[in-house]
C-alpha cells in the first residue's frame, strides 16, 4: 500500500471565524449540481473506501467526538437532559476505552443539543467538561415565528449560556430564489448570536433540488454562518449523502475563494455506525482530515451513539454486543 | 500510544484486504495448471504451456496450455458438431441454459471477482461491483433474447461456428459480451482468452460443465497470438469476433478477406471527454476519475482526451490535481484502492515509453506526490498539459492511466477537436445545458456518447465503434445481428459470373445512317454535374446483340478522388435534413423515373434482349424507390431500458460516404436497391454501375438532376471496375463499401478496407434475388447503411 499522503488543497486561515462577506449573486447563480453525477459519487463512496479493525474502532471513536448528542422532544425534562449530559461526558464504557488504549478524557461528544428551555440545565450539567451546549432556535423547526421573536430567542439562549445556536432558515426565501432575503435573515441571526457560533439549518428535505441546497449553503456562508447544517430532523427527508456531498463541495468552494473554513453538520436519520463511517469518508475524500474535527464537523444524532458502542465492544471482545450492555442516556 | 489512539489522530484508512483463500483453493484444486476445454472435457496441461502472473505481486499463480493448431482444429470441429443440435434445442431450451449460467455466475460472484483481480490487477471494487455483475446481467439479458429469437427474428438463423478472441482488460466481461449473444442466437463458439488473463475463462468453462451445457457448444482454448491466428485461419469458422488493438484487428481483416467469414471488431480508442463551461466541475472531476483511472486506464473507451472550454480549464486542472492526490493505489485486493496494477511489464513499458515521448515533445507531465508501489507493475495517474492535437499523447492510444488536457473556445471547435482522431469508440459530454449536450452528441463520431457520465455499460445498450475503432455492436438488439443471418442465404446459389468490362478504349464505329443522330456523350456524374473523365478516354458499350449502344467515360483513380470529395462535401447537409425531406426526394426520383418508363425499358431490353424482364425490372425499381422513400422516416432508433435513471438513445446514424458496387445482372434494379437505402438514411454515395450496362446508370443523370437530389449525394463513375474499384475500396475517406459481384472482387474490397477499417458488405459471388422482397430490400440494407450510436442521458432535478 502506498502512503496516500493527506494533502489539503486549501490554504485556510486556521481557526479564524468566518466573518461572512457581501452577497455576491453572480457566484450564487453560477453554482451547478448534477444530481445523477452526485448520486453516482455518493453511491460509490462506501465501495471505494472502507475502514476495518483498529481503523474502524478509531474512526468510530472519532465519530463520537463529532457528535451533537441531541434531545429535541416535546416531553424533555431537566432530569432527562441531565442524563443526556452524563452520557455526553462518558459516552463509552471506561473499560472499553481502556481496552482500546484510549487516554482518559479524550472521548467525549462534540456538544449537547437541546431546546432553549433546557439550556440552563445542560450548561449546569456539563460544567467543567468543556462540552459546549447548543440550542436550536428561531422557531425551530419551522422557522416561521415573527422575526423579532426569533432574534429574541437567540439572544435568550446565548444569555442562558448556549455556546452554539442552531437556527432554521426560511425555506420560502430559497424556493423563491430570494437570496437577498435569506442573506439578510442569516446576517441578522449571526449578529444576534454574538460570540456564540451559528449553525444554519437549511432543511434540505424541503429545498427540492440540490442546486437550491448549494445556493442556500453559499448564501448562508456569505452571511457569516459558522456551520451549515442539513436538517432539523423533523423533515420527512433528512441528511442524505447527495445533499451532504453538495454541501461539502460548497463549503470547499467557499474556503478556496475566501480562505475561511466553515463547518458542516448533517443531522437527522443517522442511526448506524456504518452510516457515520460513510459520512466521515465523505468528509475525508472531499475536504480532508482537517474537516474531521469538532470545530468543522458534527453529526446531529440522538440514537447513533448506541450502535457505535455496540460496534466498539464487538471490536474489543470479538463477540457481537447487546444494547443493554451499554448505559443509556 | 495504542494503535487505535494513533489512528484516532491520523485518521488513516488502513488496509482492507479481500480474502483470497477460496480463490487459491480453487487454483490448488486444479494443480494451478489448466488445459483447454474442448467438447465438454478438459485436456491435460502438458506440452507447451506458459505462466500466468498476478500483476500486483509479479508472482506466478498458474500455468495454462499453449493452444496448437491441432487443438484449434479439435475445438472448431467440436463446435461444428454441436451446432446443429444446439440450434435444434429451440429458443426456450437455450434460454434456460443462459439463465442457468447467469444464476451460477451470481452464486459464485465473489470467487470470479477475486480470481479476476488476482489475474488482471484490477481493483477488487471494480471486479466485484462492475465486471461480474455486468457479466451476470449480460447472460440474463441474452437469455431473454434466446427466448424471443423465433418471435422477433423469424427469418433469421445462426451463423454457425464463431471464433472469439478477447482482451485482457475485462477478461470475463468480454467473454460474456462474446458468448452470450452467440449462444442466444444458436451459434457455438471457440473462445480464446488473452494470454495474460485466462483464469476466469477457466472457471467459466467449469461452470458451463456444471450447468450441463451440451458438449462442444462452448470451447475455450488458451494460448497466445499464434493460437488466435490459427483460429482466425480455420476454414470451418464462420465468423470471427475480436476485441483488442486496432493493429491486430487490421491483421485479422486482412487474413479473413475473401474467406466469407463474418467479422466484428471492437478496437482501440482515443475517446474525447468534453467539458463545457456550464458543467458541474466537481462532478466532472469524478467523471475523469471514472474515465481514465478506471482499470488503470486500460480501457478501450477510456476518456483519454479531456477537451475543456478555456474559461474553466484552470479551475478544472486545479481540481483534478487535488483529486489525484487523494487517489489510492495499491494491492488491488484491497477494498479501498482506486487503482491497481498494470497487467504486464510489456504494457507498463509501453506507457512509460509514450509518456517519455510526450515529455520530449514538450508536454507537461503531472503526477501526484505519493509514490506507486514498487513491487508488482504499477503506474501512477498522470495528467498531461501543454499537448498539441498533433502530439503523440493526443494521438496515440496509451492504454494506461494517462490523460491529456487541451482547451477549446466554442462548441464547434470542441466537436472538431473531438473528431480529430482515427478512432471513434466513445465520448463524454459534460454540460448542464441539455440543448448544448444534445446538439453536440450526434456530431461526435463515436459509437457511444455519455452525457454527464462516463464508462457506463449495460447489456441492453450496444457498444462498438465508428471509424478505426471497429465495427459491429455488442449488447442490445443491435448486437444480435452480428450473430445471425437471413435464412434464405443458406439456399442461395452462386451468382452467374457477370461479364467483365468488354469495352476497349478505341472509338466505336460510326453510324451509317443518312442523317446522323445527335451525339450523346455519357460522362461521369460527380458533384451534381456531368464531368468529363479525368483520363479523357471513352469506351463503347454493346447491346445483347453486339450492336454499339453508345459510349461511356472511362473513369480512373482521380475521378474516384473527385467523386469522394464531392460526396464528403455534400453528406453532412444531407444527413442533417429531416427524414421527411429525404423521403420526398426519393418519391420524386420515383416520379421522374416513371415518366421515362418506355425509354428505360427499351434500354434495359437492348442490354438483355428480354423486354418482359426489362419491364418487370423497371416496375420493381420504381416500387423499390417507394419502399425506401417509405422507410426514410421510419428507420428509427430505440430507447434502451438500461438500469439507470436515464434515457439511452440508440440512434441510427448514416455511415457517411459509401462506395456502392451494385450487381451487374439487373443494372437498374440492383443500382436502385443499393443507392436508395443508402441515401434514404443520409449517406452520400459513389456508385460504380454495372460494367455491362453502364448506360442504365448514365441515363439516370437527368432523373437525378430533376428530382431535387442535392449535388454530390449520388455520384456515378463508369468504367472498368478493375481500374476504379481498388481506389474506391482503399480510399480512407470512404466509410463503407457494398460490393455485389465476384469472389475476387469481394476479397479485394475486404482486404483494401484495412487502411481506415471501413465497413464492408460483400456478396462473395452469392446470388441474391433482387426481385424478392426478403432478399432485395429491407432492414438488412438499412442496417448496413447505418451504425448505431448510443447516447446515455441521465436525468434528475
Amino acid at each position: 500500500m502506498s502512503a496516500s499522503r493527506e494533502v489539503s488543497p486549501l490554504s485556510i486561515r486556521d481557526g479564524a471565524r468566518n466573518p461572512g462577506m457581501p452577497l455576491e449573486l453572480d457566484w450564487v447563480r453560477e453554482l451547478r449540481v448534477n444530481l445523477s453525477a452526485v448520486e453516482r459519487r455518493t453511491g460509490t463512496l462506501g465501495t471505494r473506501r472502507t475502514v476495518k479493525k483498529e481503523w474502524q474502532a478509531a474512526w468510530l471513536l472519532k465519530a463520537i467526538t463529532l457528535m451533537d448528542l441531541t434531545t429535541l422532544a416535546g416531553d424533555d425534562t431537566e432530569a432527562r437532559v441531565r442524563r443526556l449530559c452524563a452520557k455526553a461526558r462518558q459516552p463509552v464504557r471506561r473499560d472499553l476505552l481502556q481496552a482500546l488504549g484510549m487516554p482518559d478524557g479524550v472521548v467525549k461528544v462534540g456538544a449537547v443539543c437541546v431546546y432553549h428551555q433546557m439550556v440552563p440545565a445542560a450548561v449546569a450539567a456539563l460544567e467543567g467538561s468543556g462540552i459546549p451546549v447548543a440550542a436550536v432556535s428561531t422557531g425551530f423547526p419551522h422557522g416561521l415565528s415573527p422575526m423579532d421573536q426569533r432574534i429574541a430567542e437567540i439572544k435568550a439562549s446565548v444569555a442562558a449560556g448556549a455556546h452554539e445556536i442552531d437556527i432554521v432558515v426560511t425555506r420560502g426565501h430559497v424556493l423563491r430564489g430570494d437570496w437577498q432575503a435569506l442573506y439578510d435573515e442569516v446576517r441578522a441571526f449571526r449578529e444576534a448570536c454574538g460570540d456564540a457560533h451559528i449553525k444554519t439549518i437549511l432543511a434540505t428535505g424541503e429545498l427540492a433540488m440540490l442546486r437550491n441546497v448549494a445556493k442556500a449553503s453559499l448564501v448562508c456562508m456569505m452571511a457569516g454562518a459558522d456551520f451549515v447544517k442539513t436538517s432539523t430532523g423533523k423533515e420527512s427527508v433528512n441528511a442524505t449523502l447527495p445533499v451532504g456531498l453538495t454541501m461539502a463541495r460548497t463549503v470547499r468552494a467557499y474556503a478556496e475563494r475566501t480562505g475561511y473554513a466553515v463547518g458542516f453538520k448533517p443531522a437527522g436519520g443517522i442511526r448506524l455506525a456504518k452510516e457515520a463511517l460513510l459520512w466521515l469518508i465523505l468528509m475525508k475524500e472531499e475536504l480532508g482530515i482537517g474537516w474531521m474535527q469538532p470545530e468543522l464537523f458534527r453529526f446531529g444524532a440522538s440514537s447513533l451513539l448506541g450502535d457505535i458502542e455496540r460496534q466498539l465492544e464487538h471490536h474489543v471482545t470479538g463477540r457481537y454486543s447487546a444494547q443493554h450492555r451499554h448505559p443509556i442516556a | 500510544m495504542s494503535k487505535v489512539a494513533e489512528i484516532f489522530e491520523s485518521l488513516e484508512y488502513g488496509p482492507a484486504p479481500e480474502a483470497d483463500n477460496l480463490a487459491n483453493e480453487w487454483l490448488e484444486a486444479h494443480g494451478r495448471a489448466f488445459g483447454h476445454f474442448i467438447d465438454g472435457a478438459w485436456t491435460d496441461c502438458e506440452g507447451e504451456s506458459f505462466d500466468v502472473a498476478n500483476p500486483a505481486t509479479a508472482q506466478i499463480i498458474a500455468r495454462v496450455s499453449q493452444g496448437t493448431p491441432e487443438d484449434v482444429d479439435r475445438a472448431v470441429r467440436a463446435a461444428r458438431a454441436a451446432q446443429a443440435g444446439w440450434w435444434a434445442l429451440g429458443p426456450h431450451a437455450r434460454a434456460r441454459y443462459l439463465y442457468a449460467i447467469a444464476r451460477r455466475i451470481q452464486k459464485h460472484a465473489r470467487l470470479f471477482a477475486v480470481l479476476e483481480t488476482m489475474d488482471s490487477g484490477k481493483p477488487i471494487r471494480e471486479s466485484r461491483d462492475l465486471d461480474i455483475p455486468l457479466v451476470a446481467r449480460h447472460f440474463y439479458h441474452h437469455a431473454g433474447w434466446a427466448q424471443l429469437m423465433a418471435d422477433e427474428f423469424p427469418d433469421a438463423e445462426p451463423i454457425g461456428v464463431v471464433g472469439q478472441i478477447i482482451p485482457w482488460n475485462f477478461p470475463l466481461l468480454m467473454l460474456a459480451w462474446k458468448i452470450a449473444p452467440a449462444l442466444a442466437m444458436g451459434n457455438t463458439v471457440v473462445l480464446k482468452p488473452a494470454e495474460f488473463t485466462p483464469l476466469t475463462a477457466m472457471l467459466f468453462a467449469q461452470l458451463c460443465d456444471e450447468v450441463g451445457l451440451p458438449a462442444g457448444v462452448v470451447n475455450i482454448l488458451t494460448g497466445d497470438g499464434l493460437t488466435g491466428a490459427a483460429l482466425v485461419a480455420h476454414p470451418e469458422v464462420d465468423k470471427i469476433a475480436f476485441t483488442g488493438s486496432t493493429d491486430v484487428g487490421r491483421i485479422i481483416r486482412e487474413a479473413t478477406a475473401g474467406s466469407g467469414k463474418r467479422l466484428s471488431l471492437e478496437l482501440g480508442g482515443k475517446s474525447p471527454f468534453l467539458v463545457f463551461e456550464d458543467a458541474d466541475l466537481d462532478s466532472v472531476v469524478e467523471g475523469v476519475v471514472d474515465a481514465i483511472w478506471f482499470n488503470q486506464g486500460q480501457v478501450c473507451c477510456a476518456g483519454s482526451r479531456i477537451l475543456v472550454q478555456e474559461g474553466v480549464a484552470e479551475a478544472l486542472e486545479r481540481k483534478l490535481r487535488a483529486r489525484m492526490e487523494t487517489l489510492r493505489m495499491g494491492d488491488p485486493l484491497d477494498k479501498a484502492v482506486d487503482m491497481g496494477a498494470i497487467v504486464a511489464p510489456v504494457q507498463l513499458e509501453r506507457i512509460e515509453r509514450l509518456v517519455a515521448q510526450g515529455r520530449t515533445e514538450g508536454a507537461e507531465i503531472w503526477q501526484p506526490s505519493w509514490s506507486a508501489p514498487r513491487e508488482g507493475w504499477f503506474y501512477p495517474p498522470t495528467l498531461c498539459t501543454n499537448v498539441a492535437p498533433s502530439g503523440t499523447l493526443a494521438q496515440v492510444e496509451v492504454f494506461g492511466p494517462v490523460v491529456v488536457m487541451m482547451t477549446f473556445r466554442t462548441p464547434v471547435e470542441a466537436v472538431e477537436m473531438a473528431n480529430d482522431t482515427r478512432y471513434g469508440l466513445a465520448s463524454s459530454v459534460w454540460s448542464e445545458n441539455i440543448n448544448l449536450a444534445l446538439d453536440v452528441a450526434p456530431k461526435i463520431k463515436a459509437g457511444t456518447v455519455w452525457v454527464n457520465c462516463t464508462n457506463l455499460f449495460d447489456a441492453a445498450a450496444g457498444f462498438g465503434g465508428y471509424r478505426e475503432s471497429g465495427y459491429g455492436r455488442e449488447g442490445g438488439e443491435e448486437g444480435l445481428h452480428e450473430y445471425m443471418r437471413p435464412t434464405w442465404e443458406r439456399q442461395a446459389l452462386p451468382e452467374e459470373p457477370s461479364l467483365p468490362f468488354t469495352g476497349s478504349s478505341t472509338p466505336a464505329p460510326g453510324s451509317t445512317a443518312a442523317t446522323p443522330a445527335i451525339d450523346r456523350t455519357a460522362k461521369l456524374y460527380i458533384g451534381g454535374k456531368q464531368a468529363r473523365p479525368d483520363g479523357d478516354y471513352s469506351s463503347p458499350v454493346y447491346g445483347h446483340d453486339g450492336t454499339v449502344l453508345g459510349e461511356v467515360g472511362r473513369g480512373n483513380r482521380k475521378d474516384i478522388r473527385n467523386a469522394v470529395e464531392a460526396a464528403r462535401k455534400a453528406q453532412g447537409d444531407w444527413s442533417g435534413r429531416t427524414a421527411h425531406n429525404r423521403a420526398q426526394v426519393l418519391y420524386y426520383l420515383a416520379e421522374n423515373l416513371q415518366t421515362r418508363r418506355i425509354e428505360t425499358i427499351e434500354r434495359l431490353a437492348a442490354f438483355s434482349g428480354d423486354e418482359k424482364h426489362a419491364t418487370a425490372e423497371f416496375d420493381a425499381s420504381v416500387d423499390r424507390l417507394f419502399t425506401y422513400a417509405a422507410w426514410a422516416d421510419k428507420w428509427e432508433g430505440r430507447v434502451h431500458h438500461t438500469p439507470l435513471r436515464n434515457v439511452t438513445l440508440a440512434m441510427k446514424e448514416p455511415m457517411g460516404v459509401m462506395g456502392l458496387v451494385p450487381p451487374g445482372a439487373q443494372p437498374l434494379l440492383g443500382l436502385i436497391s443499393c443507392v436508395a437505402p443508402a441515401i434514404a438514411v443520409g449517406n452520400a454515395v459513389v456508385v460504380l454501375p454495372s460494367e455491362q450496362a453502364p448506360l442504365i446508370a448514365t441515363d439516370l443523370y437527368q432523373v437525378i438532376d430533376t428530382s431535387d437530389v442535392p449535388s454530390g449525394i449520388v455520384n456515378i463513375v463508369t468504367g472498368p471496375h478493375s481500374e476504379v474499384l481498388p481506389t474506391l475500396a482503399a480510399h480512407d475517406d470512404v466509410d463503407a463499401v457494398w460490393y455485389f459481384g465476384s469472389a475476387e472482387g469481394s476479397r479485394l474490397v475486404e482486404a483494401s478496407s484495412v487502411g481506415n477499417m471501413k465497413r464492408t458488405w460483400v456478396s462473395y459471388a452469392t446470388a441474391r434475388d433482387w426481385f424478392d422482397r426478403h432478399q432485395g430490400q429491407g432492414e438488412e440494407f438499412l442496417r448496413e447503411a447505418t451504425q448505431v450510436k448510443n447516447v446515455w442521458v441521465p436525468y434528475g432535478a
